[in-house]
């Protein structure tokens, strides 16, 4: 229970359907104090407090569990060594793989409990073979099977997400029905332990000295031409054009988005938008909701409330790593990030994308 | 259906956050709820609220052995040790003070608070594996330079692990040099002998509801020749010393709830020692690697404090809860994150040990029935707690 609307009314709906049912709240921050003016992180005393009350509220035992060691050893840091290597992550989609649906699972399990409720909006249906299968929201728009697109089968089998059938207005109503004073607490939407959002400025100040670059060149990606310096990589995401601050405008006068981004010696490619539009993925690290497919017809999701892409996808190393075929070019599809992947409504896994190209051009980086 | 009706009976083991009221102090305190007089009033109703006032000061003193004008009443403990350290720094103007590192929060967060706000130079003296003070390193700390001392402070008892502190070395090395002495006497009160003229301590610290009385009230018990600087300004009530409108309902409850642990103490000391001793030994005979903290001989008859090795002890207590058994982990609370206690860490303990430990404390409710339920629930909890795991230390 995060203090939020969506776990409080989660867990009413879990007790309602008559589990014996006990609420933990997640302290993941090593210090959290230092997160008390910034209101908008999961880890704030505030939060705690929001749900204890909702736990009071349903009449549920209620207790803090610190995984803050875990969440920085798992997360932060991963979150850290990504973005220093260049690549861009989600830091959500690691939490739940690593923390939620596995530290905390193995943890409740341990003590006697069968499952874990959540607050996320996804379904859960038994398939036809007796598997558990993840679908997305009834609700697309606050839809957030993509950040659970890590889970294995056995992490599904004993999840809960009484959510997924319902629209988040549906969800606020019953909320204030049920005398729940966090219904209409805003939504977070921020990374929880960036407590301002200010995301670039956080990973400057945490990485320091151990950032990969302090600094580089900003090259024109077909003519080699160095239009720029800047103050370390650190922060640059591809796709981005805002903030480069290159003086001179580019010979036919467009704008120019981030290419690529070097760690090693700091240089930052850029150049048109076209440039950035991608059509072959490659992907490692693969997690299988269910049965692990040869190929696959379908959609890829490729950031968290993305759109849809029709692609076909290769399984390659025994299901360890993934070729997807994009049937359109996407843009600003940056390594590190998750493409999660869909046979309908159907989360079948997902992988982290470690390449990107363009089959066409033949372009790839 | 609330959480507290889920199981039928609760077993009440953590006497040492708060006890359930004496009928006497209940009585005492309803009996006052419905008069109206502000005990500073000079008409009849104020004189009546004063004379209730007076001779629960009265009364109070009768059972701790000290003066009435020396009973200074406050909201509670923390209050009281607030107005204790800070009082005595300000008015004696020296920039030493000694203290226990194994002092309650209630002293360690004030004296943490002048050293970082009124140049206060904080020295906490180590404490033994039984958690108990190294008299020798008091008196080394305070031979280092008498003059700069400006009090010290040691607990006559620790709440978490039940050590009685050598409070008659303290006072005796103190009044060498002529230093106050301070004590915080919450947990000693009713469950050890506490006399306050016969210790030779300075002022002394009590807390309404960890006696069987009222939330929200307490003393501090200070010499009339010690002076203490204010720390709540008004209407100059409680000697100057503790302005705000007396609050006459509670300071009644109080003074019954202390009349009735102090003439109990003596039966109660056998009787809830016997039960802890049974409690302890029937838990080692069910988890044969359980090891008892504290001092086995210098310690409260109602605190059993026990490491279950390889266990969360937050794990053990959510166990507990779920079977309707209360006890603690005797840490504390940041923001509901649980701490390694530094109480256990100040005894030696490694943080793995300091959190895989739970206090068990007894009362005057407790009966055999409340250990023989834990006993019986213990086994299989400590069994699953195992398989739980401990989680990653800090690093």
């Amino acid at each position: 229970m995060s203090g939020g609307v969506d776990s409080a009314v989660a867990a009413a709906r879990a007790v309602e359907a008559g589990h014996d049912v006990t609420g933990i709240h997640l302290a993941l921050s090593r210090n959290p104090r230092s997160y008390r003016s910034g209101a908008r992180g999961c880890c704030t005393i505030e939060d705690s407090n929001d749900a204890r009350r909702a736990a009071d509220v349903l009449g549920i035992a209620f207790y803090v569990w610190d995984f803050s060691e875990e969440f920085h050893e798992d997360v932060v840091e991963d979150f850290l060594s990504e973005y220093a290597a260049g690549r861009t992550p989600n830091p959500c989609l690691r939490c739940n793989e690593k923390i939620k649906f596995a530290a905390v699972l193995d943890r409740a399990v341990a003590l006697g409990f069968d499952a874990v409720a959540t607050g996320h909006y996804a379904q859960l249906e038994s398939g036809a073979d007796g598997l558990i299968e993840m679908h997305r929201a009834v609700d697309h728009g606050k839809d957030q099977s993509y950040v659970l697109g890590v889970l294995t089968q056995d992490q599904l089998a004993r999840s809960l997400f009484p959510l997924g059938g319902s629209p988040k207005s549906e969800v606020r109503e019953e909320a204030a029905r049920r005398g729940l004073l966090v219904a209409d607490k805003p939504d977070s939407h921020d990374i929880c332990f960036i407590a301002d959002g200010d995301t670039g400025g956080w990973l400057t100040e945490k990485l320091g000295g151990s950032a990969p670059n302090d600094g580089g060149e900003i090259v024109d990606h077909a003519t080699g031409e160095v239009l720029g310096t800047h103050g370390g990589t650190v922060g640059f995401t591809i796709g981005q054009r805002k903030g480069l601050r290159i003086g001179r405008p580019a010979a036919d006068g467009r704008p120019r988005f981030v290419l690529d981004i070097e760690p090693v010696s700091g240089t930052v490619t850029v150049g048109p938008r076209e440039e950035l539009r991608i059509d072959a993925i490659s992907g490692i690290r693969a997690r299988w909701c269910g049965t692990v497919p040869d190929r696959l017809e379908g959609t890829v999701q490729l950031r968290a409330h993305g759109a849809e892409h029709r692609a076909r996808v290769e399984v390659a190393d025994d299901g360890d790593a993934v070729e997807i075929a994009l049937h359109d070019p996407a843009e600003g599809i940056a390594p590190g990030q998750a493409a999660v992947i869909y046979d309908g409504t159907r989360v079948v896994g997902s992988a982290t994308i470690s390449a990107t190209a363009r089959r066409l051009s033949g372009a790839g980086r | 259906m609330t959480d507290l009706a889920r199981t039928p009976r609760r077993v009440y083991l953590d006497h040492a956050a708060t006890t359930p009221m004496t009928a006497a102090a209940v009585e005492a305190l309803t009996g006052q709820l419905t008069s109206t007089g502000n005990p500073s009033s000079l008409h009849a109703s104020g004189r009546h609220a004063r004379r209730v006032v007076e001779e629960s000061r009265e009364r109070i003193a009768q059972a701790l052995g000290c003066r009435p004008g020396e009973v200074v009443f406050t909201s509670g403990g923390t209050e009281a040790d607030n107005l204790a350290l800070k009082g005595l720094y300000w008015a004696r103007g020296r920039p030493r003070i000694l203290a226990t590192a194994v002092e309650h929060l209630a002293v360690l967060d004030p004296l943490h608070w002048l050293a970082e706000h009124e140049g206060a130079e904080v020295e906490l003296l180590p404490v033994d594996a039984q958690g108990r003070l190294e008299v020798e390193a008091l008196r080394a700390a305070v031979e280092r330079d008498p003059e700069a001392v400006g009090l010290i402070s040691v607990m006559w008892a620790n709440n978490e692990v039940g050590t009685l502190q050598p409070l008659d070395r303290v006072v005796e090395i103190a009044s060498e040099h002529g230093i106050p002495v301070h004590t915080d006497a919450v947990q000693a009160l009713g469950a050890v002998p506490v006399d306050f003229a016969a210790s030779g301590v300075d002022a002394l610290t009590l807390t309404g509801h960890k006696v069987g009385g009222p939330y929200g009230v307490g003393a501090l018990v200070v010499r009339r020749e010690v002076e203490v600087t204010p720390l709540v300004h008004g209407g100059g009530q409680e000697r100057d010393i503790r302005s705000g409108t007396i609050d006459t309902p509670a300071i009644a409850g109080l003074a019954a709830a202390v009349e009735v642990a102090v003439k109990a103490q003596a039966d109660e000391h056998g009787r809830l020692a016997a039960l802890r001793d049974d409690l302890v030994a029937r838990i080692c005979a069910v988890v044969p690697d359980a090891v008892p903290n504290g001092d086995p001989d210098h310690r409260l008859p109602g605190h059993a404090h026990l490491r279950f090795p390889g266990c969360e002890g937050d794990s053990l207590l959510m166990l507990l809860d779920a079977q309707g058994i209360e006890c603690s982990t005797g840490s504390a609370c940041n923001a509901g994150v649980p701490q390694a206690s530094h109480v256990l860490l100040a005894m030696g303990r490694t943080e793995d040990e300091a959190r895989s430990s739970l206090r068990f404390s007894l009362g005057h409710t407790t009966v055999t029935e409340d250990v023989d339920a834990l006993v019986a629930a213990i086994g299989p909890v400590v069994e699953r707690a195992r398989a739980a795991g401990v989680r990653r230390g800090a690093s």
